[in-house]
């Protein structure tokens, strides 16, 4: 009963006081408007960073660490004796995983694993008349691949289905065809570490917006990479492997190193600069946003404090006519409330706006990257903390001034 | 005859900006139905008094009982909620809350005490704005009524919880000789009624109509006379 006289006296103040009421709102507004805005667009960056480097990266690769460092046998039969050996050559010890392509279809079998792609990765390079540049080549197959890397969204000319029907195709990176100069069709001879080369044809181009990778990297079919390297059928370097879940990609990545005993390096490891950013930027947003609101909560508490100390006569009557305390308080929380709430769902409709706007503006970050305009999130989550923030600032900046109203004694002010 | 207010033994300190009796050693007794008027010349400590009377301040010694309650040592709590049910307050600057209504002035103490509905309290309320003749002001905000205009609402808003006893603080001090016998009428009638009336004033002519007056002086009640009623 008391709370409906109390919200009734808050709105007569509110409505008395048109403009003052609009100014506190619009700060509230401003602040949350922003907070939204500013949220979105952070957000919408690091989910595009985490996104371009997760797309081009796999979850989970799985390969074999050719380790030649290996104590000659006097060393270990004779350890912390004088013992010199000269040139001792390092082992031959192939990058294989034993098994690779059975190891592939038991991962693929087990549960919240989204696709596994066996290949064969080595150093290549690159040959277009006199024009010579080193890369990577992968030997994959495609439709494996594909599943992992959505590559047919990432073609920037020609056609996965080249590679199928061209045991000889490429598809080789943006950024690398063009400094070879080559286009769909041409030809390119590829040589490998071992010394063998071959000519392959360019069946398409593909770009990530990831510079390491466009810039270096080919897709050939996995055989005949395999021939290129001269090894058999079953010689697989790596395995690459995406999660339904990324972050289930930790646990399951130590998981299969303990069962096959060969490395494996998960995406949080392999991107952690992005991650760490992504931190960054997450605390910069926070501290704006909060300051931005903080600045709007002293707006309130100072028109809150105005409205007191102008109101002080009625106060002073409102408790000489048997209002008490808890009433004046409720009085001017609720204005404060009110400022807060209105202001607040303000803030979100214009934050809301701002963010759609700037969603849909055009920016240019050339062929590189797959950004036609900004990126931005919209998650509600962001518009149930903008007004949260927002009536918790406006009340606890309400709060102080009504206590002081609630403190006033009514005999000092009606005595005169 | 009850007696609905008694004052015993009151002393009263102010400590700024040293210290300093107003009150000493008041006591006298209200009966039902009385209209008082305390005078006395300025700082002699009659409002002071009223100030007591009205429990808004409590700092002083002795003890003050109204309607039957002992008020020493009451939590704030109770005080605005005995305050709101039986007493009523007229000022000498008729203190309406200026952004509403003659109306919703009046109505405010009622919708406090949530004794009635809101419809009946708004009855209730125009009922007394036409007892004092101000029920054609009803809808106009307070602050465009003329002073003793606001005045004669003030008197409505004490009367709206029909309170035991009703506090005037120079109630006619800034009205006009046609408005002070208004207000007077009024008061008189409702002491007829029943309803106790105290107010302290500076006007003899106001006193000497009064039913008692209470003559202080100093902090001390120096002189009680009844006057005849005419």
């Amino acid at each position: 009963m008391d709370i409906r006289i109390a919200s009734q006296i808050a709105q007569t103040h509110l409505l008395a006081k048109k403009r003052q009421t609009l100014v506190a709102m619009l700060g509230v507004t401003f602040g949350i408007a922003m907070f939204i805005t500013m949220i979105s667009f952070m957000q919408g960056v690091n989910q595009f960073l985490e996104d371009s480097a997760l797309d081009a990266s796999p979850h989970i690769r799985l390969y074999n660490e050719v380790n030649t460092q290996r104590p000659s046998l006097i060393d270990q039969l004779y350890p912390g004796k004088f013992n010199v050996v000269y040139h001792q050559k390092p082992k031959d010890e192939l990058a294989r995983i034993k098994n690779g392509m059975t190891i592939a279809e038991r991962i693929e079998k087990e549960p919240g694993v989204l696709g596994v792609s066996p290949q064969v990765a080595t150093q290549a390079f690159y040959n277009n008349g006199p024009i010579q540049l080193s890369g990577t080549i992968s030997g994959v197959e495609i439709d494996r691949e594909n599943r992992l890397y959505k590559l047919n969204t990432r073609l920037k000319s020609g056609s996965l289905r080249g590679l199928e029907s061209n045991p000889d195709g490429l598809i080789m990176g943006a950024v690398l065809a063009r400094k070879l100069n080559v286009r769909v069709g041409d030809k390119v001879t590829v040589t490998t570490p071992i010394g063998s080369t071959r000519v392959l044809r360019v069946v398409g181009t593909f770009g990530f917006g990831v510079g390491t990778v466009d810039n270096t990297k080919s897709y050939a079919n996995l055989s005949t990479v395999q021939e290129m390297l001269q090894k058999d059928p079953s010689y697989i370097t790596d395995i690459h492997i995406k999660m339904v879940d990324p972050l289930q990609a930790i646990p399951f990545g130590q998981r299969l190193r303990a069962t096959y005993g060969y490395y494996t390096e998960d995406w949080a490891t392999a991107n952690t600069a992005i991650l760490a950013g992504e931190k960054i930027r997450n605390v910069m947003t926070f501290v704006v946003s909060m300051t931005l609101l903080v600045v709007a909560g002293f707006g309130i508490y100072n028109i809150m404090n105005m409205t007191v100390i102008n109101k002080i006569k009625d106060i002073a009557i409102l408790k000489a006519t048997g209002f008490d305390g808890r009433d004046i308080i409720a009085i001017f929380l609720l204005q404060a409330v009110f400022i807060g709430l209105s202001g607040g769902l303000l803030g979100l409709l214009i934050g809301f706006g701002l963010s759609y706007m700037l969603s849909i503006t055009p920016f240019d970050a050339g062929d590189f990257l797959s950004l036609k305009t900004f990126p931005v999130i919209f998650d509600p989550k962001y518009y149930v903390m903008g007004i949260l923030f927002g009536v918790i600032t406006t009340v606890l900046a309400g709060f102080f001034p009504s206590r002081k109203a609630a403190q006033v004694d009514p005999v000092a002010i009606l005595r005169g | 005859m009850n007696t609905v207010l008694s004052a015993q033994h009151v002393n009263k300190y102010f400590y700024d900006p040293e210290k300093f009796q107003v009150l000493k050693e008041v006591s006298f007794s209200v009966q039902q139905g009385e209209f008082l008027s305390i005078v006395g010349k300025s700082g002699c400590g009659k409002s002071t008094l009223l100030y007591l009377l009205s429990t808004m301040d409590t700092d002083y010694e002795g003890q003050i009982e109204m309607a039957g309650t002992t008020l020493k040592g009451r939590s704030q709590d109770f005080l605005s909620h005995f305050r709101n049910e039986h007493l009523g307050f007229v000022f000498q600057f008729h203190f309406l809350l200026p952004e509403f209504s003659a109306l919703q002035n009046v109505m405010l103490p009622g919708l406090k005490l949530g004794k009635y509905p809101e419809k009946e309290v708004e009855e209730r309320a125009m009922e007394k704005l036409r007892l004092i003749g101000m029920a054609d002001y009803a809808r106009k905000p307070a602050s465009k009524l003329s002073g003793g205009q606001q005045q004669r609402v003030a008197i409505a808003r004490a009367l709206i919880n029909d309170p035991t006893i009703i506090m005037g603080d120079e109630p006619t001090g800034n009205l006009d000789r046609a408005n002070t016998e208004n207000v007077f009428e009024i008061f008189s009638g409702l002491a007829q009624k029943g309803q106790t009336i105290i107010a302290v004033t500076h006007d003899p002519d106001f006193a000497a109509r009064t039913d008692r007056v209470i003559e202080m002086s100093d902090g001390m009640i120096i002189a009680t006379h009844e006057n005849k009623v005419q």
